[in-house]
């Protein structure tokens, strides 16, 4: 897989702390490989949404990729409740079904992005970078990768 | 069951699958399915509910989902791994996803159901009214089956022409 110049948190230049959240292990993992070529470190993992919720509580990641059918809880309905215990929460949206109501649903109850699977790494990457803005710094050193 | 419905999937499934195997994808035997859905190998199913409603299959040999899964994951899988079942079933969800995506375009609402394993040996057979094609996608780790069977809920697209047109 690609590599990327690696994305660091600008306040402390430490990697980005991702948790991600789909009911398939297979998306969890392959999105686990992309932010490993981001620089990026996973720190928690859901297969649903309200597990979501409680891996958020714990690790207060600095992004959320999330997926929209899941059992359970869905998605959309997981990042609303995130968002208001925490209205700084970054949440990327990560789903096969990309119509525009999903999408203006998602963003009106509080995700800040949304990517279509299958996921491409450098839009993830590019979308990882926006949503972050000043919070983040690519490091361009040696070694950092392409 | 009309084309403008097929399409879609087999324009998603064409992307989804060239893309997860970098390597094109050829569609090979178009068929309708006269008999009760057999089982094949590695089968995940995802049910459609809303202005169309029913189903599909992704359903690959052994053989063909472990080289899948392995090409999608990046690694060699051993056969017995649940990540080969964890791919068919994603792959499945990516594919339902994108057509779906394109149907929503046309006017069509729907509710994607998660992608379950489909593991018992035979499916119901299709009707008149739901009648199932089965699209073979070459590839170049075997051969993909997408076996669907969907119909115009007519109540649901009823009431979707009567809003349209008020």
């Amino acid at each position: 897989m690609e590599q990327f110049a690696a994305i660091k948190r600008t306040k402390d230049g430490q990697p980005v702390r991702y948790l991600v959240v789909d009911d398939s292990v297979f998306a969890r993992k392959n999105l686990a490989r992309m932010i490993e070529t981001f620089g990026g470190q996973v720190v928690g993992e859901a297969g649903d949404g309200m597990t979501a919720i409680t891996e958020y509580d714990r690790t207060t990641p600095d992004i959320v990729l999330m997926d929209i059918t899941m059992p359970q809880m869905e998605g959309i309905e997981a990042a609303e409740k995130i968002v208001r215990q925490h209205p700084d929460a970054r949440i990327v949206m990560v789903s096969s079904v990309g119509y525009q109501e999903n999408i203006v649903a998602a963003l009106q109850r509080g995700a800040r992005h949304f990517v279509q699977k299958p996921v491409k790494p450098e839009v993830l990457y590019e979308v990882i970078k926006y949503v972050l803005g000043e919070d983040a710094t690519v490091a361009h050193a040696a070694g950092a990768g392409a | 069951m009309k084309m403008e419905l097929i399409q879609p999937f087999i324009n998603a499934a064409d992307a989804v699958l060239a893309q997860g195997l970098q390597n094109p994808v050829s569609i090979g035997n178009l068929s309708m399915e006269e008999e009760a859905y057999r089982r094949k190998g590695v089968a995940a199913l995802v049910m459609v509910s809303g202005d169309i409603e029913g189903r599909m299959i992704f359903d690959l040999d052994p053989t063909t989902a472990l080289r899948v899964a392995s090409r999608f994951a990046g690694a060699e899988l051993p056969e017995s791994d649940d990540l080969v079942r964890e791919t068919v079933c994603e792959l499945a969800n990516q594919v339902i996803g994108n057509a779906i995506t394109a149907l929503n375009d046309q006017g069509f609402r729907f509710r994607v159901h998660p992608p379950e394993l489909h593991t018992a040996d035979h499916g119901a057979k299709s009707s008149e009214d739901t009648e199932a094609l089965v699209i073979c996608f070459e590839t170049c780790a075997g051969n993909v089956f997408m076996n669907i069977a969907l119909r115009y809920n007519r109540r649901r697209r009823g009431e979707h022409v009567m809003a349209a047109g008020s």
